[in-house]
């Protein structure tokens, strides 16, 4: 039966069936997953997750039965091969074939991954799955002396649970700052401080050039420097997957290339999340982004896009994609959010006092606010989302006395 | 099982039971109930999940976080029935509670 195909079983393909489910699509919705779960969320995998603070069932984007109820055919542990536009099919690698009228693309990202001397030894992990994370968190039990390699987001993340469970962690970082790649010098020094403070060992302009041990990794080698280490823990960033769109001769450019509508360069297929190149209408280009709040409202944008009727209000859906960045990272008790990209700024105002672990670094390019670091400071995040673009006074964001609403009117 | 019922605003309701310690948020997106986006997935990161519950439900629940509060009050369309769903538990105390919709997340 043809109807809806969604290859990929994340965060995106979970909230786009969702959306067709919601906007009354009664045809066939099929979801294709190599993982051997539902979709769930990925953001809590390497914070609550691994800590244990929260389970699988509380990270499932929808509960299993909803797909049942729902009528979505939900075919986990099932690899795309292929897709043939023309037939407009797609092949597993068991042989299974499906017709689509509609096609999804939501295959997400796959972390990067070390090719030195001595990477295939047991106790190295990555971290992009539950199952990743199951073997992370069954490692962490009986290792003592955790090396996390690259300091960015998710390492961070992974060295404060570490540390904050008792193990010994340091954290190499070939760049000469961590977070070097996602943020300015000012808060990449506030979080190698933090870290520092809560005795991860982080050593930068460090790069890794293999690993010793004898099956299993006992050494990390830094050039001349050694490292002891019972567990690695890799996080260098990620790679789109767009094998499947290239190979099925879709256009590809640092991603899979989507319009505002989400919709590739064959009309009737369509990519959302992590693996697409899109156009961002309000930042004025293209964008490729590792973000959650990005994969949902793609999931939506194309869910609508590839309806084209609207059967609630019975409207012609011009879904059109435009919404500024947002990220969160959390370590320890400190709740890190993030509108836009701060090296779209030309100025940078603090706001708050860091001492105190609560503050906000506002960016600003030609006098118009273009990203926020908030830091503990929800309300400093909140009013970044709405002031996006605007022109204010940085005097008055700098002073704690004023009242961010009064900002909004 | 306690019911809750949403109230789009549009006006159409939406009567769903609900299981005891899931959160008002996850009720609704595994009900296909529309006009809550929960972007972060519930983690009080993101206040795409804000509702309004009016004062004779709102005195049964817990208080609101200073972080959740901080959240809300940024939000245009805050007024003193404004919580975020994500944070609200759903208990045996709450069975019947009525959960209005915004039109818009921001």
């Amino acid at each position: 039966m043809s109807g809806i195909v969604i290859i990929g079983a994340g965060q995106a393909a979970g909230q786009a069936a969702a959306s067709l489910r919601q906007a009354k699509y009664d045809g066939s919705i099929t979801i294709l997953g190599d993982e051997t779960q539902p979709p769930y969320q990925r953001p809590p995998l390497s914070k609550q997750y691994l800590s244990g603070e929260l389970g699988m069932d509380r990270i499932l984007v929808r509960p299993e039965k909803f797909y049942v109820d729902q009528n979505i055919s939900l075919h986990t542990g099932t690899r795309v091969a292929s897709i043939n536009t023309s037939a407009k099919t797609v092949t597993t690698s068991s042989g299974g074939s499906y017709e689509y009228e509609k096609l999804l693309i939501a295959t997400g990202s796959r972390p990067r991954m070390l090719t030195i001397p001595g990477s295939d030894l047991s106790g190295i992990h990555y971290l992009r799955t539950i199952d990743d994370v199951d073997g992370i968190r069954s490692a962490m039990k009986t290792a003592k002396k955790v090396c996390i390699v690259g300091g960015g987001y998710i390492g961070l993340e992974v060295a404060a649970v570490a540390v904050t469970s008792g193990l010994e962690v340091t954290v190499l970082e070939m760049e000469e700052r961590i977070l070097q790649r996602v943020t300015t010098p000012e808060m990449s020094e506030y979080y190698h401080e933090l870290h520092t403070g809560r005795g991860v060992h982080i050593m930068v302009s460090t790069g890794v050039s293999g690993f010793e041990g004898d099956g299993h990794v006992a050494t990390v080698l830094c050039g001349d420097e050694k490292i002891d280490a019972d567990l690695v823990i890799v996080g260098i960033g990620i790679i789109p997957n767009i094998e499947l769109a290239e190979a099925a001769g879709l256009d590809c450019s640092n991603g899979i290339t989507v319009d505002e509508h989400c919709r590739t360069s064959d009309p009737d297929i369509y990519a959302a999340g992590d693996c697409t190149n899109h156009p961002n209408p309000i930042m004025g280009r293209r964008l490729r982004l590792e973000s959650v709040p990005n994969a949902m409202e793609q999931a939506r944008v194309s869910a609508a896009n590839m309806l084209g009727r609207d059967k609630v209000s019975d409207k012609v859906s011009d879904k059109v994609y435009a919404s500024v960045p947002w990220f969160w990272s959390d370590q320890y008790e400190l709740k890190l959010q993030m509108v836009g990209f701060s090296a779209d700024g030309d100025t940078s105002v603090l706001r708050g006092d860091k001492s105190t672990n609560q503050f906000a670094v506002f960016y600003l390019r030609d006098g118009k606010v273009v990203s926020v670091d908030a830091v503990n400071s929800p309300k400093e995040f909140m009013v970044c989302k709405q002031l996006y673009g605007k022109t204010v006074d940085p005097s008055v964001l700098a002073d704690t006395n004023v009242e961010l609403k009064t900002l909004l009117n | 099982m306690p019911q809750v019922k949403f109230i789009e605003f549009n006006g159409t309701e939406h009567n769903i039971d609900a299981n005891n310690g899931e959160s008002i948020m996850t009720v609704a997106t595994s009900n296909l109930v529309p006009g809550i986006d929960a972007d972060c997935g519930g983690e009080c990161s993101c206040a795409t999940c804000h509702v309004l519950i009016s004062t004779e439900w709102r005195a049964k629940l817990n208080a609101a976080t200073d972080s959740e509060d901080s959240m809300l009050d940024l939000n245009p369309d805050r007024s003193t029935e404004s919580r975020l769903s994500c944070q609200i538990i759903v208990s045996d105390d709450l069975d019947g509670i009525v959960v209005n919709l915004p039109e818009f997340q921001y």
